[in-house]
């Protein structure tokens, strides 16, 4: 980062001149004006690469948030409509928790035998139980590309799972002075990342044991085939190799970033079962791995109710989703336990961060310390003209079930749960907010623990809380991962902190680099770190920059796009004249309160504003010259498109939600319920016709069922500028 | 009189928004404060072309009792100071072309690896290693790894929009 400065003085040594044949002086004024120029370039770049990183940092919170926003929508709906409502029907199915087969008859649902290997087969045959040859074989085979076998697959998850019921809640390892342990980070699917570990490192064995952190899945394209190698080093060394749940392990979470998508079109007949085995295997995973009772490894982190014993004695199991706690009653506020701290004079949370009401943490007290207006969930701005309004149809249900009190009064207080029904919600609530916190927490430079609204789920947890938890504990180091870092890993916290992200060049190539950890018993971490793909390593430092900031413009003049309309409205305030013309820093404030993205405007400005006349901007002029085209069905109805547009991820995760089977087709009216249930979570208007008409546009088989995968192929946004 | 004295006050407030816009960009917990060590590459970035002793100087003037950090109340004053005095002016193409045609003593037009770091790491204000390395993937012509320096001071020279 930036120049290296301060680290050592200017040189004068005269007697080690002898071969420089130019006059001394003069060579040495040379060099300090090369190495100025030289310096100030590179920290141009780092200015642009920061830019850069912000923008896919942003982005990619907002969408995590938007996620907890669906996901406490559809629990409200859960909690607060009479049974009789439809759209709780589509959607209960995922609230389902009470398993009513044992798990002898899942077995039985979940056999391989009966599925055949055709002789057509090219790809690995595995043998049980599993050896490290046949580990190897497979790592080998998915190096070339092949997929495995749906018969293998389930055969393989099938053994993990039985592995992972017995294993403990928190995974314990000692070192010793013959092997150093290797701790690796987020993965996310880039099998590339993985195979260039085990390619530096070595792979798993009893002289090499392993630990990985979490998030495995989602994103990358091969999610499964992590999955897979994890898995098989796991059953052939169950006492070397350590997993740690991640917060993208959850079925809910899969839905929304791809790996639902990546079995579904991998496994075409045996996905569904594959999922729901995978479903079974993410709620058995540990939570938490400790090495020598002094280093404590998790996915997320901590807060400040974080409690070990707590956590050894949870039945991990039953929390299969963290979004969702497992009685569907009432989130208790945990007030007392919970220091909510502002600290106003170091700004805390407040700035262009967008904030939601979290999946844990509630209260109305908090609504009154936060003063810049912000969009949570109760706040959302009313369409104008409601035929259907979702208010009034609440306010209706809950007059006849006894409720008479506002979204937020109501999260507050139960008045049906009885004393004992209460008592062990009460707990159950306790225990799932600690799951959530480790898996979900990040860490700030601010003392104090406050909610992560940013994700939705978990704490922001300062040093204070690192310094009294590890003390509690007797803990020396906490090691996470969850947050990418431009170098792979970072410390914080006086040190006591150390988060590792394994997953290179994460948003975009040249992004960032990918990083593991080497501890041996002296529990001193030395980090290996590496970028793969060869292109990334080719490319100077210009041009990795270069690409990686072009990539970056893309995704954000893809959300300019999509909120055309709220743009141009938000430039028309701060043009009452109707000159057309509005001045830079105007365009700047409409955009960062439309957008809310927390991004640098003016230092970006002059890589999204072109054409400037005098310090003002076009602006209708600019958001034509966006240059992301539009899908070419005729769809009259620009508000559905646009609404489309910027909900792209909401409305592709509750297809695949009202899509109990799998197959990837929804019918006509799954379509028409899937955009009343969008609209009332936005608190739009939507009529039956316009639905109709939309999805007879679409109906591209014209056979009445919609393929979820063309359809949102159909409204994916092309930026034109991408080849210029 | 007045005209002058408004038009100078618009030219502040324009320095003003360059260097909250820098600094922002490494705010990153949005509370006007950014780490120590990033302020060089904000001076740099806002067109500024320093010693590394300037910037020694610059920081111990801004930081917070060692703390490390620096805030914008202190940064933006001196800041706007050294822009509207421009302290640190940037280096002109012809002077830098000197340079390197000094440190080309057979005048061959480009400079090999091994020339440029002998100077870079050992005179004036030297690189580390890490720097150096950074330089050559940077600089050097990817076939006959030679410095170019005449194209690469018109490609790489200073962001007119700054």
């Amino acid at each position: 980062m930036g120049c290296g400065f301060g680290k050592s003085e200017p040189q004068l040594k005269k007697c080690d001149r002898v071969s420089i044949s130019v006059p001394a002086a003069t060579a040495i004024r040379a060099a300090l004006l090369i190495q100025r120029w030289y310096r100030q370039y590179v920290a141009r770049l780092e200015m642009r690469r920061r830019c850069t990183w912000n923008i896919f940092q942003s982005i990619e919170y907002a969408g995590e948030q938007d996620q907890i926003k669906l996901y406490n929508f559809f629990g409200f709906l859960m909690d607060h409509f009479t049974p009789a409502s439809s759209e709780r029907n589509l959607i209960s199915h995922i609230f389902r928790e009470n398993e009513i087969c044992r798990d002898t008859e899942w077995e039985r649902y979940f056999c391989y035998k009966s599925v055949e290997v055709p002789d057509s087969y090219t790809g690995p045959h595995l043998t049980f139980p599993m050896t490290f040859c046949g580990v190897s074989k497979l790592v080998e085979a998915f190096k070339h590309k092949q997929q495995l076998h749906a018969r293998y697959v389930l055969q393989l998850l099938g053994e993990t799972w039985r592995l992972l019921r017995i294993l403990a809640n928190i995974n314990h390892v000692s070192t010793c002075p013959t092997k150093e342990i290797t701790i690796c980070g987020d993965l996310h699917g880039h099998l590339e990342d993985l195979l260039l570990i085990f390619y530096k490192n070595g792979l798993p064995s009893s002289e090499k044991p392993y630990v990985f952190n979490g998030d495995f899945v989602d994103r990358g394209k091969n999610s499964l085939e992590i999955l897979l190698i994890l898995f098989g080093f796991l059953l052939v060394y169950p006492n070397d190799v350590h997993l740690n749940r991640g917060n993208h392990e959850d079925h809910i979470v899969n839905l929304r970033y791809g790996f639902t998508k990546e079995v579904l079109g991998k496994y075409r007949m045996h996905g569904k079962k594959i999922l729901k085995l995978l479903q079974k295997i993410f709620s058995w995973l540990p939570l938490a791995t400790m090495i020598d009772h002094k280093v404590l490894i998790v996915h997320g982190g901590i807060s400040d109710t974080t409690d070990l014993d707590t956590i050894a004695k949870v039945d991990r199991h039953k929390y299969v989703s963290a979004l969702r706690p497992p009685k569907p009653t009432h989130h208790a506020v945990n007030g007392s336990k919970t220091v909510n701290n502002n600290n106003t004079e170091d700004g805390g949370l407040v700035g262009g961060r967008r904030r939601v009401y979290s999946l844990t943490h509630h209260g109305s007290a908090r609504a009154q310390r936060h003063d810049p207006p912000r969009r949570s969930l109760h706040n959302l701005p009313m369409s104008s003209q409601l035929n259907w309004s979702v208010e009034e149809e609440l306010k209706r249900r809950r007059r006849l079930v006894g409720f008479d009190q506002s979204y937020g009064e109501v999260q507050k207080s139960d008045p049906d749960s009885d004393p004992e029904s209460g008592e062990t919600a009460e707990t159950n609530e306790d225990e799932w907010k600690q799951i959530v916190d480790m898996l979900w927490s990040d860490p700030m430079p601010q003392n104090g623990c406050v909610p992560n609204e940013v994700r939705g789920g978990g704490c922001y947890w300062g040093p204070d809380v690192t310094e009294e938890v590890l003390g509690r504990h007797n803990l020396q180091l906490l090691i996470r991962s969850h947050e990418c870092k431009q170098d792979g890993y970072e410390f914080c916290h006086n040190r006591r902190v150390l988060t590792i992200f394994s997953a290179s060049n994460y948003y975009e190539v040249g992004s960032n680099r990918g990083a593991y950890i080497r501890m041996g018993p002296d529990l001193v971490p030395h980090f290996i770190q590496y970028q793969a793909s060869r292109t990334s390593r080719e490319l100077t430092l210009r041009q990795s920059v270069g690409w990686t900031e072009r990539s970056a413009l893309r995704a954000l003049r893809e959300q300019l796009f999509v909120h055309k309309s709220d743009l141009i409205s938000a430039f028309q305030e701060f043009d009452p004249n109707n000159t057309g013309l509005i001045s830079l820093r105007d365009w700047a404030s409409a955009t960062e309160n439309v957008l809310k993205l927390g991004l640098p405007w003016r230092v970006l400005r002059s890589q999204l504003v072109n054409n400037t006349q005098y310090g003002m901007v076009n602006y209708q002029q600019w958001i034509r010259e966006l240059s992301i085209t539009e899908p070419k069905l005729e769809i009259s109805d620009t508000s559905i498109l646009e609404t489309m547009y910027k909900n792209h991820s909401n409305l592709e995760t509750i297809f695949r939600i009202i899509d109990t089977d799998h197959s990837g087709l929804i019918s006509f009216e799954e379509f028409r319920q899937t955009w009343k249930l969008l609209c009332s979570h936005l608190k739009m208007e939507i009529s039956d016709e316009a639905i109709t008409n939309l999805a007879q546009s679409i109906d591209f088989n014209k056979d009445g069922s919609i393929d979820i995968n063309e359809f949102m192929e159909a409204f994916r946004l092309v930026d034109l500028s991408a080849h210029t | 009189m007045a005209e002058n004295k408004q038009s100078a006050e618009v030219i502040v407030s324009d320095v003003h928004k360059k260097i909250r816009a820098a600094f922002e960009a490494f705010d990153f917990e949005s509370n006007n404060t950014v780490d120590a060590r990033e302020i060089g590459t904000i001076v740099y970035s806002l067109g500024c072309f320093p010693f590394q002793k300037d910037l020694h100087d610059f920081i111990s003037q801004v930081e917070e009792n060692h703390s490390g950090y620096v805030h914008l109340d202190k940064f933006l004053p001196a800041m706007t100071k050294v822009l509207m005095e421009h302290k640190f002016p940037p280096i002109p193409e012809d002077l830098l072309l000197q340079a390197f045609e000094v440190l080309d003593k057979e005048k061959k037009g480009y400079l090999q690896p091994e020339e440029l770091t002998k100077y870079m790491t050992q005179e004036g204000e030297p690189f580390t290693q890490e720097e150096m390395d950074e330089m050559l993937t940077a600089l050097a012509d990817h076939e006959k790894n030679h410095i170019y320096y005449k194209d690469l001071i018109s490609q790489l020279t200073i962001d007119p929009d700054m």
